[in-house]
């Protein structure tokens, strides 16, 4: 464990060069003010900086590297509601970037594209979550095993979770902040008759719906998401707010204290040298113990954190005990929720009881 | 757009592929009306039929809609025929495992079929053979013919009549694929048109339409294929006596293998491959000498060599010297008093095998995806394990909510199959060819191999294992 820390902070140092020397260079004061938008928490600019980040690393690291870190990078990158948004909105943005995403947005349901990643790892996280969700009922229909089951899709992106859940019979909505992102995945759908009446798709942010659809959801799914939000303790409360109680949520992420480990040994060995010490922004990126203590602190007991391994050659993801890269997390809702509340087996198993959550606070307005 | 894409972190490779695509992609935005379907097998005969059965009986298909598209009529026996049909297959427990997993198989034990539990192979150029048997009684194979098979197909395919649709005498025109790269324009599905006009969409096709399968055809998809220089003739044949009739025998002649397959204590199905010449003969020769044509075939020994016959006992001597107690006796084939009047039929031969099973939203299965010779009596159970691997990987790929013509599963069922089926059709063109010959040292290294193989009990076993598959 030791290692790992230490190694952390190492590549979180070699991250902050890169950020303040990007910085310069593309003119990122414009960006900075803008990001107030969602947070005033100036460790949030490290998000934004992360496509030049990767584009200076793909013209310095060998074909190899680029494979298994662009994969991770553009699944990263453009599965990222919250900068996403601003991306869009905003007219102080490179247009170029822009035109990066809008080319990007189509290209969501290529399975063998930059989202190829993406598409794979469903056959984990679709079994993850329809096992989870399972377990909560007695029996189910053949053919249509979540049919009945209510499902928000938080950062939904093309639609690539969004499909699949809805195919095994759930009532899926889909909310990511970009528009380009909901037409395409909105666009998709409309050709299966099926889904187009199982899925509804939403261009809005998570805040925008807890008001109207709190104790909704049998489930929330939260994938490849909550390592970009800004404000992670506003994100599981609102989370856990559209839960019904005893309702699932599953969170997928990159524990991103061993990527930049890796990034900073493949920087250190390339441009040796270039890497500061002591930069601060480690605080921003979720290692599997803070997102615990984030659930369990929101009334949310943690069932099963297991790790993730994509193999990039081989193209498929694998489950593995450790959680040092991608990790997959499932909370339930206690049907008494509090802060102090212990966890305790058979989640499911305790009736399910309305219940205003106390621990959820207001969450800051645009 | 080359400009704009440029800049994107994909490459530009995919790019160009886009743009290209993006100027002829306009045709498939229209017609939303038409039915989408989640599976549409084309061709119903015994594979496409059991295909869509399978499916229609699968626990995570209950949701789905398959259509099933049959260019002939429907075929229901009304009640079983006092007379064989004189298309029969060999079908191994395997076959038969698939066919009782959606019920399929009750159906043909209720009407009739045959099992056979030996299997004698032998040259007619020595006296090699191989005899496979089990040990425990188990049935090797079973002999049941066509016609009863799509009867219990037919059946089952009622029995799933609200996930199934079949529509008979009817066939597919003309195909329309989804382009490569999917744009939010163009419809991610295929549009089948059918030939009274109409159109439908899938999001899997699977071509069960023969080995001139028109699915493959149209999607481009390369196939290896040649002609054998012999054409099969089958025949319902009367034995002489009625015996206990569970053999399957099968000669293998200089001018193609003879088999004969029971179906019953007093007949037997024949199937002889031979020269195309022959076979014509053989088809339009008075029914007296057909019958002694098959039973001179079966026994005589016109093309034994003493050389051969003196290396051939060599070797039996060494393997009795070594392993006393295993010696396998040989049986005799019973002798043909008669032949069914118009049973007779003649069919050419050939090998074909695609060079794809799987295209995107597409898989083929059967014959479309590969031809084999009959000497293997293989046929139609690599088609069911076609079947078996493809619903294996669509049941599970629909439980895990995936889109059912995505290449990631497809993929998976192709590895599987074509390495059991490549295998497969190498070794039944290669018995093809080293038993064409009568030329003395392939003679001499075909005796030893069979006897060597015969000798060796975990060999054979493999074989055994392989074949009942």
């Amino acid at each position: 464990m030791w290692g790992a820390r230490k190694l952390s902070s190492f590549g979180s140092g070699f991250l902050g060069v890169l950020r303040s020397g990007c910085w310069g260079s593309q003119a990122g004061c414009p960006r900075l003010t803008s990001l107030a938008v969602y947070s005033e928490n100036q460790l949030s600019w490290t998000l934004k900086i992360k496509p030049w980040v990767f584009q200076e690393y793909r013209i310095m690291c060998s074909r190899s590297y680029r494979m298994t870190f662009a994969c991770l990078n553009t699944m990263k990158t453009y599965r990222y509601p919250w900068t996403r948004r601003y991306s869009t909105s905003q007219t102080t943005v490179d247009s170029s970037e822009v035109k990066t995403f809008l080319a990007l947005a189509h290209r969501w349901w290529d399975e063998q594209g930059v989202y190829a990643p993406l598409h794979s790892m469903n056959d984990l996280r679709v079994p993850f979550i329809r096992d989870n969700l399972l377990k909560t009922v007695a029996n189910h229909q053949p053919g249509k095993p979540l049919s009945g089951m209510k499902i928000l899709d938080v950062g939904c992106g093309g639609g690539l979770l969004t499909e699949p859940l809805g195919r095994l019979g759930a009532s899926v909505i889909g909310i990511d902040p970009v528009d380009e992102n909901i037409k395409t995945a909105q666009r998709h759908k409309s050709f299966d008759p099926v889904l187009d009446k199982r899925i509804e798709y939403r261009a809005c942010s998570l805040e925008e719906i807890v008001g109207e659809t709190t104790e909704t959801f049998d489930g929330v799914v939260a994938s490849e998401v909550v390592e970009h939000v800004i404000d992670l303790e506003t994100f599981i409360q609102c989370c856990c707010q559209v839960l019904k109680p005893g309702g699932s949520l599953f969170i997928t992420t990159i524990n991103k204290t061993q990527l930049s480990y890796a990034l900073g040994i493949v920087f250190a060995e390339q441009i040796a040298g270039i890497v500061p010490k002591g930069t601060h922004t480690w605080e921003k990126f979720v290692s599997p113990e803070k997102l615990e203590s984030i659930l369990e602190s929101n009334g949310l007991s943690v069932q099963t954190v297991a790790g993730m391994l994509y193999n990039p050659f081989s193209g498929y993801w694998h489950w593995i005990e450790n959680t040092s890269l991608n990790y997959a997390a499932h909370a339930v809702k206690h049907p008494h929720p509090g802060p102090a509340e212990l966890v305790f087996e058979g989640e499911a198993d305790v009736p399910a009881k309305a219940s205003t959550n106390p621990g959820v606070r207001e969450e800051p307005k645009e | 757009m080359a400009v704009l894409l440029a800049v994107s972190r994909s490459g530009v490779a995919p790019a160009a592929a886009w743009s290209v695509s993006l100027v002829s992609c306009r045709r498939l935005a229209g017609a939303p009306a038409d039915t989408v379907y989640d599976v549409v097998v084309s061709g119903g005969g015994l594979v496409g039929a059991a295909m869509a059965c399978a499916l229609g009986h699968d626990i995570h298909f209950h949701d789905k809609k398959i259509l099933l598209l049959e260019a002939g009529p429907k075929k229901v026996l009304e009640k079983l025929p006092e007379t064989y049909s004189n298309r029969v297959s060999s079908i191994s427990p395997g076959s038969a495992t698939l066919l009782s997993s959606f019920g399929a198989w009750d159906h043909i034990c209720n009407m009739r079929y045959r099992a056979f539990r030996r299997m004698q192979v032998w040259d007619a150029c020595s006296e090699a053979l191989i005899m496979f048997d089990k040990d425990h009684l188990d049935d090797m194979g079973y002999i049941v013919e066509n016609d009863v098979i799509m009867h219990a197909l037919t059946k089952q395919l009622e029995a799933a009549s609200d996930r199934v649709t079949v529509l008979y005498r009817s066939k597919a025109v003309g195909y329309t694929w989804p382009y490569p790269f999917p744009t939010s324009d163009s419809s991610p599905w295929v549009h089948i048109t059918l030939g009274d006009g109409s159109t439908l969409q899938t999001k899997l096709l699977i071509g069960a339409d023969g080995h001139n399968s028109g699915v493959r055809q149209a999607a481009g998809i390369q196939n290896v294929s040649w002609n054998y220089d012999q054409s099969a003739v089958v025949a319902t044949l009367h034995l002489l006596e009625a015996t206990e009739n569970n053999v399957a025998w099968q000669r293998f002649l200089p001018s193609g293998p003879i088999a004969l397959l029971p179906l019953s204590d007093t007949l037997s199905s024949l199937v002889w491959s031979t020269s195309h010449d022959h076979a014509a003969e053989l088809v339009s020769m008075d029914e007296e000498n057909f019958v002694d044509a098959i039973n001179s075939a079966f026994w005589s020994d016109a093309n034994h060599t003493d050389f051969i016959d003196s290396a051939s006992n060599m070797l039996h001597y060494a393997v009795a010297f070594l392993k006393p107690t295993k010696a396998s006796a040989r049986q005799l084939p019973p002798s043909i008093a008669g032949v069914d009047a118009k049973s007779r039929v003649l069919f050419p031969l050939g090998l074909g095998h695609a060079a794809e099973y799987v295209r995107p939203r597409l898989a083929l299965i059967g014959d479309a995806a590969h031809r084999v010779h009959p000497l293997a009596g293989q046929g139609v159970n690599m088609g069911f394990g076609d079947i078996s691997s493809l619903v294996y990987h669509l049941s599970t790929a629909a439980f895990n909510g995936k889109d059912l013509g995505s290449m990631s599963h497809l993929t998976g069922y192709e590895t599987d199959r074509q390495r059991h089926n490549t295998a497969l059709l190498a070794a039944t063109d290669l018995l093809k060819r080293l038993y064409s010959t009568s030329a003395t040292p392939l003679v001499l290294l075909r005796t030893w191999g069979l006897q060597a193989t015969n000798a060796v009990s975990p060999l054979k076993e493999q074989i055994m294992a392989f074949a009942s598959k």
